[in-house]
């Protein structure tokens, strides 16, 4: 008997690794092969998911590895270097696959030749799997999978793999590698004659290509159409932003209802004290701040891998694509952006689409300058507060003007900054846009349900631990240290008098000087400190400062509009001081979901960090300059 | 002998077979910036060789964009889109008759 293997399971430990072109099925052949086991990650140092799994092959089972989608071995940028490093086993933590099966897509099969001449020169067994047989066969093409095998002197089966066709013949195949055949001759080394090789392969194999698909012919002359393919973009994008949106409302309604009654119960179950506190307002709270965005995940991700599932994303970037292109993104970044004007978490987690990591990197950068709906309670505020409530030219207010430039400078801040960083910061990986229209297809129910049940369990898992530790961690800086309230004051003033000499509160007092230029006292750095966690909390704290109470109450409207300072008898909410806030709620990134979001997709704390720091800059900067040109409208009366 | 076009400017509809794939031509007195774009334009060249766009390829141009770019062809049985700074590197042929197509 030997020393115990490392892995008990897995007869000699075997490790398959699914080489091939994006959109050939891949991540459909993995789930169908593994189920619902795989571990998502990054690999080390890169935006590329990592996705592997454990394979059961009758009684032994082995390790399947999903490597990314590449054309070929060769790599143009560093990101795709990933698949020819995990190969080599150069990438620490990962066990490079000792076997590869190769996935093609059987209509396009003359292209992916070569791809696959290529792979046998890594030396290792190989087998070969054909997916979309059913389309071919609809195509009216014809190929023979028998001589393919000969040729090519490997293994080949087909397989439908949202059917669960030719999967157990795929299995057992799996289970006895040793069985596998193994090229005679390697194919030429020399890409011209590579391809020559391909050639003739591909003429001795195929005896009728397919032709054009005839259903996605027929739905691409209107989707694609210059007038109702850009109607339809338009439709299905502002479909999908109200879904996220307003469909999302009740049962994020739901879960806030539940998540209040179960602090009330906490309060009620556990003896008074701090551990209540903790329980109530930290733990729970805290939960309750990641669940509250499943709602919105779960119907993006639904949305989302509908469309892409069914073909239409490409064809959005498609449609899309020219003016994206102008600021240096591509199409399919819109609709990443377009998501986060609902939230920035689910727009970031939509930034999974975007093939190029660079561009995908820019996008997860910009995406906190949409405006989300948690700025909407503040903007509403000080809005309501202290925008004049008048008519500007026929049914327009001035108060919603304001509220629309709030929006758009948002949005334009996004698109500059964006085409800023492409040019400096983050050029072009040099990759050229190059995309697949996929044939139209409707998803498998269980495929799709599968990838919507993976993207909201990795929200829950990783950022879901990130956001409730800093909740916590918010919930001391707020109550502590805790101070006695001289005698006599109202519960509402002593809230107001603990939260003043609270951590937070004495930084508020400690951070004044530095946020004086912008024209905002202590209590307003209370709020901005708090509202670090999400920024709809800077109503709540401002209500619990002026100890109001209501969130959007009329007195809390009051208490802004008559609030003075202390010293001089000024009002606090100068027109300068509202206009300054208002902007520095446009730029700011005071959102611990959206920094932890991003740690999670750029796998390292130097992208959000980044982020904070850029768009703190910027927000300070616009604000001071928005509280000069006020103060100086005000004071020779152009605002008056 | 057919006149050679480049593929962005093909019209709708057509079909052409490919003759070569533009990369930057080397020269000895090159800059640093040049010998970048070289390298840049090989690297775009490769990548148009790994999805299908090789010399004797025949390739159909299926639609443009609404905006006018990019063009989505077809070739090898799939269909690609591609942006006016990819496509113009491709030199192309007219198709000479229907016998040439497979």
């Amino acid at each position: 008997m030997s020393a115990p293997s490392l892995e008990p399971e897995g007869e000699a430990g075997r490790v398959f690794g699914l080489l091939g072109s994006p959109n050939a099925g891949k991540t459909t052949l993995f789930n169908a092969l593994t189920g619902l086991r795989a571990r998502v990650g990054n690999y080390p140092g890169v935006t590329v998911e990592r996705r592997e799994a454990k394979l059961p092959l009758g009684d032994s089972n082995a390790l399947l590895i999903d490597l990314p989608g590449t054309y070929g071995l060769e790599p143009i940028s560093a990101d795709e270097a990933v698949v020819r490093d995990v190969l080599s086993g150069s990438v620490d933590g990962v066990t490079p696959p000792d076997h590869l099966i190769f996935v093609a897509d059987a209509c396009s099969l003359p292209r992916t030749l070569p791809f696959i001449g290529e792979a046998l020169h890594l030396g290792r067994p190989t087998c070969l799997v054909l997916t979309m047989l059913d389309e071919l066969a609809a195509r009216g093409g014809n190929l023979d999978l028998e001589r393919l095998s000969d040729a090519l002197g490997i293994p080949v089966i087909g397989v439908v793999g949202h059917r669960g066709r030719g999967l157990d013949q795929l299995r057992a195949l799996l289970g006895n590698p040793d069985s596998w055949s193994h090229p005679t001759i390697l194919p030429p080394e020399d890409r011209t004659d590579r391809a020559g090789w391909a050639d003739s392969i591909a003429t001795n194999v195929i005896s009728q290509s397919p032709a054009r698909h005839p259903l996605t012919e027929r739905v691409d002359r209107i989707v694609l159409h210059p007038v109702w393919g850009t109607l339809l973009f338009a439709l299905v994008m502002v479909t999908f932003f109200q879904l996220i949106f307003s469909a999302a409302g009740p049962a994020m309604d739901l879960i806030d209802g539940v998540i209040s009654s179960m602090a009330t119960m906490a309060r009620d179950t556990l003896p008074a004290g701090w551990i209540a506190d903790l329980v109530a307002d930290g733990l729970i709270a805290g939960v309750g701040s990641v669940v509250i965005f499943l709602p919105q995940i779960v119907i993006l991700f639904s949305l989302l891998y509908l469309l892409e599932d069914l073909g239409y994303m490409a064809r959005a970037a498609f449609v899309i694509d020219r003016l994206m292109g102008r600021i240096g993104l591509e199409g399919r970044s819109f609709v990443a952006l377009l998501s986060s004007y609902a939230c920035a978490v689910p727009g970031i987690m939509a930034t999974r689409t975007i093939p190029s990591p660079r561009d995908r990197l820019v996008t997860i950068l910009v995406a906190p300058l949409m405006t989300c709906s948690a700025r909407l309670p503040v903007y509403a505020l000080l809005i309501a507060a202290f925008v004049p409530d008048r008519t500007v030219w026929g049914p327009i207010g001035l108060q919603g003007l304001v509220l629309l430039g709030l929006y758009v400078s948002g949005a334009a801040a996004a698109l500059l900054v964006a085409a800023l960083f492409k040019r400096t910061l983050i050029k072009g990986d040099g990759l050229p846009f190059a995309m697949e229209l996929p044939t139209y297809r409707w998803p498998t129910f269980r495929v799709w349900a599968s990838q919507v049940f993976e993207s909201a369990w990795a929200f829950v898992r990783r950022a879901g631990t990130i956001i409730l530790a800093a909740s916590v961690i918010l919930w001391f800086l707020l109550s502590y240290p805790q101070v006695d309230a001289p005698a006599g004051l109202s519960e509402s003033d002593a809230a107001a008098y603990a939260l003043e000499h609270s951590a937070a509160g004495r930084l508020g007092h400690a951070i004044e000087p530095a946020i004086a230029p912008l024209g905002f006292d202590w209590k307003i750095g209370v709020g901005l400190i708090a509202s670090l966690a999400a920024r709809e909390i800077l109503v709540a704290t401002l209500a619990q400062i002026y100890a109001t109470g209501g969130d959007e109450s009329e007195s809390l409207r009051e208490a802004l509009q008559s609030d003075v300072h202390a010293k001089t008898g000024l009002p606090v909410f100068t027109p300068a001081t509202v206009g300054a806030l208002l902007v520095f709620f446009v730029f700011a990134l005071q959102c611990v979901s959206t920094l932890a979001i991003m740690r999670r997709e750029t796998n390292s704390w130097r992208w959000p960090a980044f982020a904070f720091t850029y768009l703190f800059v910027l927000a300070y900067s616009a604000s001071f300059i928005t509280h000069r040109v006020i103060t100086a409208l005000t004071a020779s009366n152009w605002l008056s | 002998m057919p006149q050679a076009d480049t593929l962005d400017r093909i019209p709708r509809g057509a079909r052409v077979r490919v003759i070569c794939v533009d990369s930057a031509v080397s020269k000895s007195n090159d800059t640093p910036e040049a010998q970048e774009a070289r390298a840049q334009a090989d690297a775009i060249a490769r990548r148009l060789d790994d999805l299908g766009i090789r010399k004797g390829v025949a390739l159909e141009v299926i639609r443009r964009a609404p905006l006018g770019d990019p063009t989505v062809f077809e070739l090898h049985g799939y269909q690609l889109c591609l942006r006016k700074s990819e496509s113009s590197r491709v030199r192309v042929e007219p198709e000479a008759t229907e016998a040439n197509l497979k």
